[in-house]
């Protein structure tokens, strides 16, 4: 019996994920009386591999080849079956990245199973709790067969309770040639200059999808304005054109830390939650009161939003005036 | 060009949900339902590179006898015809299942592309396109927000994380998992309405495609989310909620 907690890095820089699930793999580990092991799967990882070794960890496997060096789909799941399949582990333990979704699905199907991904906790079973319907309601997951393949969402375990430690490094090098591996990647690109910063902003009005439409915005941009806040918004509305993409918030957005982030009109699917919930104060206004944007809300105010907004505006001016 | 899209019919958004009696899964009875949002966009892409390359779209979904409804709308919008693998049990499947499902439709097929929405609305698992690729020994890409053919090839651009992206080339046929937002979706005119009452529907059922959705994953309970953080509920009519906001705003947050 053994975990397998499988960490990422991008041209020699960690993903902050990987800790999270190595922390993760320690408390479950210790739970059932189970060794750890890490693995880091890359070209020329040897310095990643020694830091990873610093943890308390059974052994950090360093999965090395050339053709591993940028990320392909094909490249790191032969890679990764090779290591299964020689390890045998009873659990693999991943951070759920945009990496993750594109190869894990794919090994836990080789290795006939289904990848149970995003879990944000887990329950003596073990059961693995995740989300259904963007968070509106969760689960209890039973895996069967002889080994489970889980992915982390993120926040979910908590990097800081790592435990340090001292373990071997081994080197594994799986039998990859060019010719498995069909996706032919570039190099990964930003779009252009982001013209609004919305990292330094102090207070943030951001609209979602409860807006309705495009001829609506006005109604919480009047907020912003007296506020003097930025107008910020969630990803389907960026989508749509109705505010310019470099104001979307989320993982595939900003990161963003205001003083308050007003979450107008927004459900709170993990993916904007992840770029928001490091603001100091979070209000949130949604007719729906079991939406999961009240889970991270400071100040909530369950109504409508054409109704509770305008009286807002009214009210802050008052109270700067 | 033939183009296979994999459509999946979720509750509508917003939908009230309520936890089964058997505590598995939600209570559909009294529910609408629609087609799961990135599926949409992963329809209208394939309709575009139809209209740009020719060829055929076909649309294919595993779910109940109403998700007819759903096959219909994608015929309305456009596609040739549907391939809708009926039964009233799916929802005790799980991705693997449903992937070897859809696999058994699409494999006689021999399609060029399939393109699937890259996480249903629903269970949200976001692997049954990735899963269906390795089935069918096709490669793959996903989180896809642009396609270019050129010849027996395609170059797709990636979504990552915080803004970045990237492109990758790989040959045909191959899956794609296609992310909300790559397009602009096209409404079903009256005239799609109308022409796709004639258009094909091949039901087949699980004994036809010879696979069993045996669930290596159950999901054994359904419940709402238990509450961890306080949140203030500022309560009263709209002026009161948001003059009590304000105040906290000012005295407790000491941000005005
Ligand atoms: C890989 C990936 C990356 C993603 N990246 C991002 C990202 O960076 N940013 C992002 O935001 N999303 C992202 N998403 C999408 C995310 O999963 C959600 O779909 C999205 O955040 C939902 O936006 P929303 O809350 O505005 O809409 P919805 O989920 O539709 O919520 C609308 C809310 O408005 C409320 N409402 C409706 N009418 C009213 C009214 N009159 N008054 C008050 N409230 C009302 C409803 O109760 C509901 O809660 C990503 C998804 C994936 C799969
Ligand atoms: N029952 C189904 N019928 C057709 N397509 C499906 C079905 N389930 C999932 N899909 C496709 O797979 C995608 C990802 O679903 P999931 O893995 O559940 O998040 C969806 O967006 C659909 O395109």
């Amino acid at each position: 019996m053994s975990i397998l907690a499988v960490l990422e890095q991008q041209g020699g820089v960690w993903n902050r994920m990987s800790w999270e699930t190595l922390a993760a793999g320690q408390q479950i580990g210790a739970a059932q009386g189970t060794p750890v092991e890490a693995a880091v799967i890359g070209h020329r990882i040897g310095a990643l591999a020694a830091e990873a070794a610093t943890k308390k960890v059974a052994k950090v496997h360093a999965v090395e080849h050339e053709l591993l060096e940028a990320y392909t789909a094909d490249g790191f799941t032969a890679a990764l079956e090779a290591l299964v399949r020689k390890r045998a582990p009873t659990l693999v333990l991943f951070p759920h990245t945009y990496q993750v979704r594109d190869f894990a699905p794919k090994l836990a199907a080789r290795l006939g199973t289904v990848l149970i991904s995003d879990v944000i906790a887990v329950r003596s079973g073990p059961l693995w709790v995740r989300q259904l319907f963007q968070g509106k309601l969760n689960c209890d997951v039973r895996a069967g067969g002889p080994c489970s393949f889980v992915s982390l969402q993120a926040g979910a375990w908590r990097a800081d309770s790592l435990e340090a430690g001292s373990a071997e490094v081994e080197k594994f090098t799986p039998a990859l040639d060019a010719s498995m591996i069909r996706q032919k990647p570039e190099l990964p690109f930003r779009e252009s200059a982001r013209a609004v910063d919305l990292t330094a902003a102090e207070l943030i009005v951001s609209v979602g999808r409860g807006i309705r439409e495009k001829e609506n915005i006005p109604v919480v941009e009047e907020l912003a304005k007296a506020l003097g806040a930025e107008l910020a918004a969630s990803r389907p509305i960026c989508d749509a054109g109705w505010l310019p993409m470099e104001r979307q918030v989320g993982s595939s957005g900003q990161t963003v830390a205001p003083k308050v982030y007003f979450a107008i009109g927004i459900s709170g699917a993990i993916q904007h939650l992840v770029g928001m919930k490091g603001a100091k104060t979070i209000v949130a206004i949604n007719k729906d009161a079991n939406a999961p944007i009240f889970e991270v809300a400071d100040y909530g105010i369950v109504g409508d939003l054409f109704e509770v907004v305008p009286a807002l505006v009214e009210e802050v001016k008052k109270a700067k005036s | 060009m033939k183009i296979v899209v994999a459509i999946k019919q979720v509750p509508v958004r917003d939908s009230p949900l309520r936890v089964a009696a058997s505590g598995k899964w939600i209570q559909e009875s009294d529910l609408s339902f629609e087609i799961n949002e990135p599926d949409a966009y992963a329809l209208e892409e394939a309709l575009q590179l139809k209209e740009k390359h020719g060829g055929e779209v076909v649309a294919v979904c595993a779910g109940p006898a109403r998700a007819a409804q759903a096959i219909r709308e994608a015929l309305a919008k456009g596609a040739d015809r549907a391939i809708h693998i009926e039964d009233e049990n799916l929802a005790e499947s799980d991705t693997l299942g449903i992937a070897r499902l859809l696999a058994g439709a699409v494999k006689p097929e021999n399609p060029d592309l399939i393109l699937t929405g890259l996480q249903s609305d629903d269970l949200g698992y976001g692997q049954t396109g990735v899963v269906l690729a390795e089935l069918l020994g096709i490669p793959h890409s996903t989180i896809i927000m642009q396609v270019e053919v050129s010849g027996a090839a395609i170059r797709v651009k990636r979504e990552l994380e915080d803004g970045w992206f990237q492109h990758i080339t790989m040959p045909l046929p191959a899956t794609l998992t296609i992310q909300s937002g790559i397009n602009k979706l096209r409404y079903a005119t009256l005239m799609g309405i109308k022409r796709a009452k004639t258009k094909e529907v091949k039901r087949v059922t699980l004994a036809d495609l010879d696979a069993v959705p045996a669930a290596t994953t159950v999901i054994e309970k359904v419940y709402a989310p238990e509450k961890s953080k306080q949140t203030q509920i500022l309560e009263g009519d709209a002026r009161t909620a948001a003059a009590r906001l304000v105040e906290k705003l000012k005295f407790e947050a000491r941000v005005l």
